[in-house]
């Protein structure tokens, strides 16, 4: 077992920035058309993260046109180029779908000030 | 090149491959295995290697399998022994080391072990039937519905699909592909689930 847990760490990043539900975040990912790469941004705040090694996930939710719009991105993927945090948010819940009840000015998150992680 | 080897499965997680696309994997410890007894076809009508894996002290051996192992010069004891098939088995020593590094990345592969066991199970679960409406007064949920004609011929067809033991049973899984191949470490990556439990025993052997 730790032999498995070894090899999954393998595969992990360690570069990304330690994010949390809340913050608002631009998510760079590299994508492939044909023979053809550029890098993708969405930018959202980020409403769940998720654990399990190398399948660790985070959502990300923003409203586009009206739309809300969320996307789930494997956090360890190699097709994420940066995570870019643009806004520390402060919340009480660790999984914010209350988000999607809500939008305008209800759905806004307060400034994170102290820094505590 | 014995095409061959045993190995325990360790478990599964999940690797990006080179197009950053997640790929569910199984780790599995394959070999060192040590030759330890040549079948030959001048003495046994065969040619085949007994193979031993998951070395042990041979004290902790039962004595049947202490005394064929002492009388092939093994030093020590096995967990699990297999034969393999080969073509010369003249080629091969005991105590000789096969290792995973006659595998190589892309190698596909058939793996044999022994399912989970799940115990007695309905015709849905065992056989994949389809259920019954589960509301507007049906009654038939997961029953297996009916299982033959009445008067002919009085009695239900021998083979017919009906709940019973599932799992714990030898499976073999064909056209598995190798992603990575660790010699070092004894570990051999393939995509996708094998047989059985963690901790399970699996004989490999390589395709084509």
């Amino acid at each position: 077992m730790e032999r498995l847990t070894q090899l999954s760490r393998e595969q992990m990043r360690a570069d990304l920035p330690d994010f949390r539900p809340g913050d608002t975040v631009e998510v760079h990912v590299r994508i492939v058309e044909g023979d053809k790469e550029r890098i993708q941004v969405f930018k959202g705040v980020v409403i769940r993260k998720r654990g399990g090694l190398t399948g660790a996930t985070f959502t990300v939710r923003k409203v586009s046109y009206g739309v809300g719009v969320e996307r789930i991105f494997p956090l360890h993927s190699p097709n994420i180029e940066q995570v870019k945090i643009l806004f520390r948010g402060k919340v009480r819940q660790g999984r914010l779908y209350y988000l999607r009840q809500r939008y305008g000015k209800a759905a806004r998150i307060r400034e994170k000030r102290r820094q505590t992680a | 090149m014995l095409n061959g080897i045993i190995g325990k499965k360790l478990g599964m997680t999940r690797i990006f491959d080179e197009d950053g696309r997640a790929v569910a994997v199984t780790v599995i410890e394959a070999g060192p295995c040590f030759v330890v007894q040549k079948k030959t076809s001048g003495a046994d009508g065969y040619e085949a290697v007994q193979v031993g894996f998951a070395r042990k002290p041979l004290a902790k051996c039962n004595r049947p399998m202490k005394g064929h192992l002492e009388k092939h010069g093994s030093k020590s004891g096995f967990a699990l022994i297999r034969e393999f098939k080969v073509d010369d088995a003249g080629a091969w020593e005991p105590g000789q080391e096969i290792s995973v590094e006659q595998f190589e990345i892309g190698d596909r592969l058939m793996m044999t072990g022994t399912s989970k066991g799940k115990g007695f199970a309905g015709t849905v679960k065992r056989w994949g039937f389809r259920i019954g409406p589960m509301s507007h007064g049906s009654m038939s949920h997961r029953a297996p519905g009916s299982i033959g004609a009445s008067a002919y011929p009085s009695r239900v067809i021998k083979g017919k699909k009906l709940p019973g033991h599932l799992g714990n049973a030898r499976v073999t899984v064909k056209n598995i592909e190798v992603i990575d191949v660790r010699p070092e470490d004894n570990l051999l990556v393939v995509k996708g689930p094998v047989p059985g439990p963690r901790n399970g025993f699996l004989l490999i052997k390589k395709i084509g």
